[in-house]
């Protein structure tokens, strides 16, 4: 058997590698672009989840915006204010974040309280069960707890507990993906110290709302009288909080004939980390 | 094929526009409908192909021809011009990258893809019949159909953008917005494109 050809075929394509590889090395020095230092290091403070909250795409791009000046140094939502920080420093500006924002799931229509209309066994995702005559929990404003938004979170923060989502205020960064999945639109970014939250989003009259859902938000008003502050009012069917004269003081929390006002500032230190 | 002014202008109208590599080799489609949105980027992007496709029939001929036939190697012969090709592609990626960073940014990822892009390859492979040792000057002709084939490929990207940049204001049902139309023009053109084809015969005087 004649080997010569098999060493040929490897000299030459060898060869040839080997060549291209001078050329392009050499072409690759005297083309070489400078980029900036600041991009590299604005790009190390960064999380590295390519959650794309920023706008940008992934981690990459949001730091060459950063350094380009098309992006502020507050733009990383996911980092939140070490994050602002840090890039401040590097940018040589001073970070002034704003209020820290994680994903709150509006809704208490756990297993125990929400009634279910028919068995579902189909697909085990929100979006598939939502088609099909407004899912299977008696309230179509529910929670449906396939969890969707558990499947898009990149920090593993939100979890099905009973049939409901619930968002982990200390590990959400606010990027939104669960809001962006949720076929109910009952996620919602609020700010981390605004902790007094209507976790209910029924517009139904109290009658057919209490029918439905054992926490549903009858829009009794009780709330409404009990504030001191004039923070609370039901619109359209649902109690809202304006975040600006809420106190935090929890009467409404303690009045709430369908406990659906949520106080998450409960049990929680005076010193707690609020950023 | 002797090299006379006659020879070439008939060998010009046959790349360009009877042998067009989109319209009748359908090859090269790729670039062809995802560069097309923008006359700017489109003529960028054809100028790019021009480059890679005439210095990729000048390398991979001289190859063929010197290295590979003579070695009885020439079954080697897709894997050495992807080399080729793909250094080619560095080059120009890099240098465009130094020079015009817009234009490397408007192209994005279409501009690695040319080494992968079948109109290069295709010019190639087609050229390997330049190299039989009964055709004279093969080097000379490789390049011209390298250098007249992405001229045809300019042109048709170029015409492509210019319609879809009008296509952008016209009222086109929405279900055929965006990329339908743009298929359903692209086969307009190839149909047109055909009418050339009955040039294939002037073109059989070439000697």
């Amino acid at each position: 058997m004649d080997f010569l050809p098999i060493v040929y075929a490897v000299a030459i394509l060898g060869g040839l590698g080997v060549i291209f590889g001078l050329l392009l090395g050499f072409v690759g020095k005297k083309f070489e672009v400078k980029v900036d230092e600041r991009v590299t290091r604005v790009r190390a403070c960064l999380g590295g989840a390519n959650c794309g909250a920023c706008g940008f795409p992934g981690c990459d791009g949001f730091a060459q915006a950063v350094v380009d000046g098309k992006a502020p140094v507050t733009g990383c939502t996911a980092g939140g204010k070490k994050t602002a920080d840090a890039i401040g420093d590097i940018m040589g500006v001073k970070a002034e974040v704003g209020e820290r924002l994680v994903a709150r799931v509006r809704c208490n229509g756990t297993l125990d309280n929400v009634s279910s209309r028919y068995d579902y066994a189909g697909v085990k995702s929100c979006r598939v069960a939502a088609q099909l005559a407004g899912g299977s929990k008696a309230c179509s404003f529910a929670c449906l707890g396939f969890g969707d938004c558990v499947h898009v979170c990149k920090f593993d923060s939100i979890h099905v507990v009973n049939g409901v989502a619930v968002a982990n205020d200390d590990t959400c960064t606010g990027c939104g993906a669960c809001v962006e999945q949720c076929p109910r639109s009952i996620i919602a970014l609020i700010p981390k110290n605004r902790t007094i939250v209507v976790k209910c989003r029924n517009i139904e009259v109290g009658k057919i709302a209490r029918a439905q859902c054992k926490s549903a938000c009858i829009g009794c008003k009780m709330c409404e009288r009990t504030c001191p502050s004039d923070a609370v009012h039901v619109v359209n069917g649902v109690a809202e909080i304006d975040p600006a004269k809420c106190t935090r003081c929890g009467a409404c929390v303690v009045k709430c004939p369908t406990k659906c006002i949520f106080n998450f500032f409960e049990g929680l230190q005076e010193s707690y980390d609020w950023e | 094929m002797q090299i006379t002014i006659g020879n070439i202008l008939l060998f010009m109208v046959s790349c360009v526009l009877a042998n067009n590599f989109i319209f009748s080799r359908f090859l090269g489609c790729c670039p062809f409908l995802g560069v097309s949105s923008k006359v700017e980027t489109a003529f960028g992007m054809g100028m790019a192909v021009t480059f890679v496709m005439a210095l990729a029939s000048l390398f991979c001929y001289a190859i063929n021809k010197w290295v590979l036939m003579p070695l009885g190697i020439e079954y080697l012969q897709t894997i050495a011009f992807i080399l080729v090709i793909a250094a080619l592609v560095q080059c120009v990626e890099m240098f465009l990258k130094k020079s015009s960073p817009s234009l490397y940014n408007a192209l994005g990822i279409y501009l690695p893809l040319i080494t992968t892009n079948c109109a290069v390859l295709g010019v190639c492979i087609l050229n390997v019949d330049y190299a039989a040792p009964e055709f004279a000057n093969g080097l000379f002709w490789s390049v011209m159909n390298g250098v007249f084939g992405a001229i045809g490929f300019l042109v048709a990207i170029v015409l492509m953008a210019g319609i879809r940049e009008r296509l952008e204001d016209a009222n086109i049902p929405k279900s055929l917005k965006g990329f339908p139309i743009s298929l359903i023009t692209a086969g307009l053109m190839s149909i047109a494109f055909m009418g050339f084809a009955s040039l294939s015969g002037l073109l059989s005087g070439l000697q």
